[in-house]
């Protein structure tokens, strides 16, 4: 038989959710999930994570995306140049809107793709979507997952110490 | 000092009897077992009716040129800029709802944000039928943009003309792709409920696999507030440049440094006028009252009273101007405004959108019902008049007298205007149908904060 991909447990209350998660964290648990219906903030993980990419692939994507405007700009007033009453061709104020705009297109998408990127999507399956009560993970049910390959997972041990944290049901989730 | 029960703060945002699941079982109950169909699909018919007669003038136009149009020299911009700049500015709400009310943390914005976001995009997808119609050979929109063509020319980048191409684009596509980041939790909620295979793939593809994962969630949470950031000064960035359009053309009645401002408060009155014009049946029809409460319909009134004195105070400026500035060509303008040929457009219009407002300093009428909906259709109304007013009048009367001319919309101008309202209607049915009206994970949050969910 294979292995199962973890234990998850289902959680009705988040306040109770939350506590689990914090007690997985102390219990020294490194490879859990969390599945939540909204967000909830400060008891998504038992580790804390890395702080997100998504701010600076931001900034880096507008900045980017706004030399380009400007550069653009720029290079269409001094490769066609036009003389309207000797006025200079550098005219960058009027070459800031634009550069504003891309700016802001540019950082928009350059955060999608990021998250899409960090978040590994498009995924359309996950071995969680075999668990039958994960259906309600969308709805209001809370979960958190032991994975099996975490270091302390032991089938038997890692059960009873999920359902001591007052969960509504635990069980393993198959590959 | 009046008693803590009677003040409107004390009043719950949303009905206290929800609970985190009820709210999914209502919002999604709303595709999956729609109540009233038989309202819904009339008035989606009735949208396709009128979307046919679009299709119908389109062809025509197509056809024959803009000469089908009521436009001509010295009018050259006729409905199809006023009904451009009415349609962009009623989108602008959505924006202001979604991004800068998220950012002021009014959480009574999730009730009704999902819904104001769509209608921001059907409104900038009827607004930006016009500028492409009115180009008389809409095959060549792509001059518009830069691309080495082997003329060696460019775009007139010093042009605000030029900017709104990339304005209006750009608002188009970041709203969308605002939108659609708020959705992806609820398409994979709807990927869970429905009962059909076909329905659970569709919105299973559209989901990307999303399954709340609580660090997708940490990331997510990120995306959201920076792009809601972004669309903030984008919101206002957009009409200003639309007012620009105006502002920098030296003609008397456009010429003024007062456009960009109070062309984004008159966006941002216009689009919450429609915002409650469209809510208010909604709640009613789908039973979404619990959601959408009198106070949310009280905030918004509050809403159009304070932009509603944002407009006022820009057309008190733009007569101050005029007579200020002794200038005898704007003087002439805003006369010809208040007694001119068009006269009964200046006063309807100044009646909507400067007294009707004033209702809403009455506790009493902001709560009522039928007085929200009424003053809401008088104040799209007047909100388009507006737009006629400013681009018409300041055109039909040029400085020399045998320049003058008349503006007197044609059967296709009328059909094409209804025709986009008929657009944007359909594109609404279908959206309450086909996705979820209200922003399920957003509102589980604030349930869950807010209700009494153990």
């Amino acid at each position: 038989m294979k292995t199962p991909y973890g234990l998850m447990a289902s959680f009705a209350s988040p306040r109770a959710f939350a506590l689990a998660v914090r007690r997985a964290g102390e219990a020294g648990y490194t490879r859990c999930e969390t599945y939540l219906p909204f967000s909830l903030e400060g008891s998504a993980e038992p580790q804390p994570d890395a702080p997100s990419p998504i701010p600076k692939a931001m900034a880096i994507g507008g900045i980017l995306s706004g030399l380009f405007a400007f550069g653009l700009q720029e290079y269409a007033a001094h490769d066609y140049p036009l003389n309207v009453g000797g006025r200079p061709l550098n005219s960058w104020p009027s070459f800031v809107p634009i550069t504003f705009e891309l700016t802001v297109l540019g950082a928009a998408l350059c955060g999608l793709l990021t998250f899409f990127w960090v978040a590994g999507f498009p995924r359309l399956d996950h071995p969680v979507f075999n668990d039958p009560r994960f259906i309600r993970a969308s709805k209001d049910r809370f979960f958190l997952c032991i994975r099996s390959d975490d270091p302390q997972y032991a089938a038997n041990a890692t059960l009873r110490f999920l359902s001591e944290l007052g969960a509504e049901s635990v069980a393993e989730v198959p590959r | 000092m009046k008693p803590a029960a009677e003040s409107p703060a004390a009043e719950p945002i949303v009905d206290p009897d929800l609970t985190v699941g009820g709210v999914t079982e209502a919002v999604a109950g709303v595709v999956f077992a729609p109540p009233r169909p038989r309202l819904w699909l009339a008035g989606f018919a009735a949208g396709l009716v009128l979307v046919l007669g679009l299709l119908t003038a389109i062809s025509w136009l197509l056809v024959r040129g803009i000469g089908i149009w009521g436009v001509n020299v010295p009018i050259a911009w006729g409905f199809a800029i006023v009904n451009f700049v009415w349609w962009i500015g009623i989108g602008h709400a959505g924006t202001f709802i979604s991004a800068i009310l998220f950012l002021l943390h009014q959480s009574w914005r999730t009730s009704i944000n999902r819904f104001t976001e769509a209608m921001t995009l059907f409104a900038v997808a009827c607004a930006g039928l016009y500028p492409l119609l009115h180009l008389g050979r809409p095959v060549y929109f792509y001059w518009l943009l830069p691309y080495p063509d082997t003329m060696g020319l460019w775009p007139q980048f010093r042009s605000p003309l030029v900017w709104d191409v990339f304005a209006v684009s750009t608002y188009a596509s970041v709203s969308l792709l605002f939108w659609y980041v708020g959705l992806l939790p609820d398409l994979a909620t709807m990927r869970d409920r429905a009962a059909s295979p076909w329905a659970r793939r569709g919105y299973g593809l559209l989901s990307l696999g999303w399954r709340g994962d609580g660090r997708h969630w940490a990331h997510y949470q990120k995306l959201y507030v920076i792009l809601a950031g972004l669309a903030t000064p984008l919101v206002v960035s957009v009409h200003s440049i639309v007012g620009l359009d105006f502002a920098v053309a030296i003609l008397p009645g456009w010429h003024s440094t007062i456009f960009p401002p109070y062309f984004v408060g008159g966006a941002i009155f216009s689009g919450f006028a429609m915002v409650l014009t469209l809510v208010i049946p909604l709640r009613a029809v789908f039973g979404l009252k619990g959601f959408i409460t009198a106070r949310h319909l009280e905030l918004m009134a509050m809403v159009l009273l304070a932009t509603g004195s944002v407009v006022a105070y820009g057309y008190f400026s733009e007569f101050f101007t005029a007579w200020w500035s002794g200038d005898e060509y704007e003087r002439f303008v805003t006369a010809n405004r208040a007694l001119g040929p068009y006269a009964v457009c200046f006063w309807t219009m100044l009646t909507c959108n400067v007294l009707v407002p004033q209702l809403f300093w009455s506790r009493r009428m902001r709560r009522s019902i039928p007085v929200l909906f009424g003053a809401a259709i008088l104040i799209n109304v007047g909100m388009w008049l507006e737009r006629f007013v400013i681009v018409i009048t300041s055109l039909h009367r040029d400085y020399l007298p045998s320049s003058w001319g008349m503006y007197i919309p044609t059967f296709w101008d009328w059909t094409t205007f209804v025709g986009t309202i008929g657009l944007f209607l359909a594109l609404l049915f279908l959206f309450v149908r086909l996705l979820p009206a209200i922003a399920m994970a957003e509102m589980r949050g604030l349930v869950f904060r807010k209700g009494r969910t153990p």
